[in-house]
């Protein structure tokens, strides 16, 4: 048997980290991995986020992010220790026989230097090609990859193509050098489904051409069983499981890959809508100012008190844009919106508090929907005073009580944003959004960008309070599973239109339109072989991505 | 039209409706303060009867819209007129002096702006170790240090001690041209010190801004090295906030020079309008003003169209 290409022996990764009220200390974040890639094969790292996997990829490349050090173990390139070579040997191995393709390809690429120049730069700097030779094999790569206009687009300057096309550009860049090894960190996360289908196939097809080993980085299971040989599964900086992907998906042995395995554990039965509907939009057009289309074309759709509805679509689709018509953000041009027993006037300045508190929205970010220098207590105590007056002691009751509704115990009231989780942050603007009891939440991609573990405990916990506070969700989302676990309705959005709305298990189920079938194919299964069925057998391909 | 046409287009009218304010304000501005041209030439004792005779002959008898209107007319016509005090042609003059304050004034920037630049990005590439640190302290000490301070040290060391160049930057129109970089050796030096630290320390920051993007991670898992990622990857992307910190100072180096050139009795235009501001010769102080800030609006507008040209997205919109 041939040796590995990487062979990663008890490797140890530390951090500094700087707390907010105790001096900064190192901590160790990676607590000794081992593990080999043999040429030409792909290894999955998979785990939730602070599990480590980005920053066990980088070791491979002698790097790390931040202030992040490699502090012990070995890590064989091609038979020789990175972390023991010298800085030039390390600026040899970067862009030369190990490249890396970043989660986000917009933020990845210069925006001040056309895409060809980005491409090709390794490659030429690496003394492997020459630049006509770098560029001849660029656009063979762009070909491979199904870039539309091979031979023109890397004249353009990456803000001029899509976020699709661009990480197809990415993997480009990092195949262009000819290396042995690519570091994928998470290449589709931050893609539509419809999208992420056409850039994994390219992906594993540009794997399988140039017979490159990679490293292939994900939180998503069911998108590492498309790609890889083996997958190790990997918690808080240690090694969790390591198999053969047949076995990981099919048989796994430890208790946290089968959580992993089985995660959206949620059974929610569809309500039937009864009664008035508490929010009716009504043939609601919409467009941006100088702009000359209409981002939203005559939308209809009621939800039901303690209900809620799902709108799902791609980016671009209208969804948030519907969201900002229903808050007053945007006026429609057309249309009107009925909220509980009467008319919303169309722009915000002229609505009543009243309609401000009974129509409460939570965010994606729930990072950048808290002022970073406002205690938890301060944060849940606003809408407490502005909408109901309260003061001291009773002010402080209520937030201790809404605490505990959204499962935070004593001592969250004194922490500040910087202090919490990802989950815990969301948790927090959920307490909120409740403080101002209201009718309606607008859920805008409230999961998306949390792991799945924490993104279900979230749902549980939405659907829970739904249940006591006898609130309606409207959940905009692109995730088809979260829908499955929590709508009573669903719309779905395609270019600014409706085209399917109806009860949950209605729209699920066949027969489909084209948009959803593509919509409901495109979602990752975990099953071997997912991704080559699914693009034999679909009717539409995804559009201009 | 070009976008970048219609923008210069648009600078260039709003600038002439802001010269017109420019000079209304310095007029008015003048026209408050107690005292005129006449007072100023006759001093305390002069009895009330010459001051009307000379008044009338300087023409101050009128109405002040009528002054101003007229010296409004005649730089619409291109002809600055005569000053109040010695009766000579303010256009000659300046052109004179504009022309010696322009000559000192580039020579400081072609000294000071590439050698910002490079200081910034060294400081960058050893960021919080000792020559970032050197480069800084030192900066900033020239910058804290009053210009006619830092003038008078300069004189006394390298003018009086050393002998290396002339404590007088005594130029004239006929001397050959290594002659006057050596007499303006001393001012070039202190304006370059002055407006040093505040272009090196914009260059410096708004690199490091750059430097958390994450494409410089991608340059350096390139395999490139730190200075070939600052260079290639990151100033071209800091370059809008440095070109307007760099023209604020080139501004500085026209406008500002006033102390240098009188500390170095350079003859340009900061010791004309000096004098002429003692001397309440409203037109020559007017001219001045207008031309000055003239330089401030041109050269802002070629560092918002260079801020423009340097980012793609606006250069090349969808």
């Amino acid at each position: 048997m041939s040796e590995p290409l990487l062979k990663v022996r008890d490797l140890k990764i530390g951090a500094t980290i700087y707390p907010p009220d105790a001096k900064p200390h190192d901590i160790e974040i990676v607590h000794g991995v081992d593990f080999d890639v043999m040429p030409g094969k792909v290894l999955g790292l998979i785990g939730e986020s602070g599990a480590g996997k980005s920053t066990i990829g980088l070791a491979a490349m002698a790097y790390g992010r931040g202030g992040v050090k490699l502090t012990g173990g070995e890590v064989w390139v091609n038979g020789r220790d990175v972390l023991q070579s010298s800085r030039s040997d390390v600026r040899d191995l970067r862009g030369g026989e190990v490249t890396y393709v970043s989660q986000s390809a917009a933020a990845s690429f210069n925006p001040a230097k056309k895409i060809m120049e980005q491409v090709t730069e390794a490659a030429i700097l690496q003394g492997k090609f020459s630049k006509a030779d770098a560029e001849k094999r660029a656009i063979e790569l762009f070909r491979k990859l199904d870039l539309p206009d091979p031979e023109n687009i890397g004249t353009r300057f990456p803000h001029q193509v899509s976020g699709g096309q661009l990480q197809r550009c990415m993997t480009a860049l990092a195949l262009c050098p000819q290396p042995d090894l690519v570091v994928f960190d998470e290449p589709t996360t931050a893609l539509d489904v419809t999208t992420q289908i056409d850039v994994l196939k390219a992906i594993k097809e540009a794997i399988a051409d140039t017979g490159v080993a990679a490293l292939y980085i994900t939180h998503d299971l069911a998108v590492v069983a498309q790609v890889s040989d083996h997958i190790m599964v990997l918690r808080q900086g240690e090694m969790v499981e390591y198999g053969d992907v047949d076995q990981i998906i099919n048989a796994p042995r430890e208790e946290y890959t089968k959580a992993l395995v089985s995660v959206r554990s949620i059974e929610h039965k569809e309500k039937t809508p009864s009664g008035t509907p508490i929010l009716t939009v009504e043939n609601i057009t919409a467009r941006y100012s100088g702009t000359n289309f209409d981002v939203l074309k005559d939308i209809n759709v009621d939800l039901h008190s303690g209900q809620t509805l799902a709108v799902v679509g791609e980016s671009g689709s209208g969804k948030s844009t519907l969201a900002r018509v229903i808050t007053g953000l945007l006026p429609p041009t057309k249309g009107r919106i009925h909220f509980n027993g009467r008319d919303l006037s169309n722009a915000l300045s002229s609505r009543k508090p009243e309609d401000l508190r009974e129509l409460q929205m939570i965010y994606q970010m729930a990072d950048t929907a808290m002022n970073p220098r406002q205690t938890v207590g301060t944060i849940i105590g606003r809408p407490l005073e502005f909408y109901f007056g309260l003061k001291g002691a009773e002010k402080q009751k209520r937030i201790q009580e809404l605490l505990d509704e959204i499962e935070l115990g004593e001592g969250f009231q004194d922490r500040y944003p910087a202090e919490l989780s990802g989950g815990q942050k969301q948790r927090v603007c959920i307490a909120r959004a409740l403080a101002a009891k209201p009718k309606l939440i607008i859920c805008d991609e409230v999961t998306s960008a949390l792991d799945p573990l924490v993104a279900d405990g979230i749902l549980k916990l939405l659907l829970q309070l739904q249940k006591v506070e006898d609130v309606a969700f409207l959940f905009i989302t692109h995730d088809l599973a979260t829908v499955r676990a929590i709508a009573d309705s669903i719309a779905v959005m395609y270019q600014g239109e409706v085209v399917r709305y109806g009860g949950k298990t209605d729209v699920l189920s066949p027969p489909f339109d084209d948009y959803t079938d593509l919509l409901l194919s495109s979602v990752p299964e975990m099953k071997l072989g997912w991704l080559e069925d699914v693009i034999a057998t679909r009717k539409m391909q995804s559009g201009g991505n | 039209m070009h976008p970048i046409l219609k923008l210069v287009a648009q600078r260039l009218s709003l600038g002439i409706i802001l010269l017109f304010a420019a000079s209304a304000l310095i007029f008015g501005l003048t026209e408050i303060l107690p005292g005129d041209a006449a007072q100023a030439q006759l001093g305390q004792a002069a009895t009330p009867e010459s001051l009307a005779n000379l008044r009338e002959e300087m023409g101050l008898n009128r109405p002040a819209l009528t002054r101003y209107t007229e010296w409004i007319g005649g730089m619409m016509t291109g002809d600055m007129g005569n000053a109040l005090s010695n009766k000579l042609p303010i256009g000659e003059q300046i052109g004179k002096r504009l022309g010696a304050t322009i000559f000192l004034a580039s020579w400081a920037a072609l000294i000071s702006v590439p050698l910002a630049i490079l200081l910034g990005l060294v400081a960058v590439r050893y960021q919080n170790r000792w020559p970032d640190k050197v480069i800084s302290g030192s900066t900033l000490t020239f910058i804290s240090l009053p210009e006619f301070m830092l003038a008078y040290i300069l004189i006394f060391i390298i003018g009086v001690k050393l002998q290396w160049a002339p404590s007088f930057a005594n130029v004239s129109p006929d001397m050959p041209l290594l002659e006057k970089l050596h007499a303006i050796s001393l001012p070039v030096t202190v304006l370059t010190l002055v407006v040093l630290a505040h272009m090196m320390r914009m260059t410096r920051a708004a690199i490091l801004n750059v430097m958390q993007s994450a494409y410089i991670e991608t340059a350096e898992l390139k395999g490139l090295t730190s200075f070939e990622v600052i260079r290639k990857h990151a100033f071209p992307n800091a370059i809008a906030p440095i070109v307007n910190v760099v023209m604020l100072n080139l501004a500085y180096l026209v406008v500002g020079v006033v102390v240098v050139e009188a500390v170095f009795a350079y003859p340009g235009m900061g010791q004309y309008l000096v004098d002429a501001v003692v001397k309440r010769d409203v037109p020559v102080v007017l001219t001045s003003g207008v031309i000055f800030a003239a330089v401030y609006i041109v050269l802002n507008m070629i560092a918002d169209v260079v801020s423009i040209l340097s980012n793609p997205r606006l250069r090349h919109p969808k």
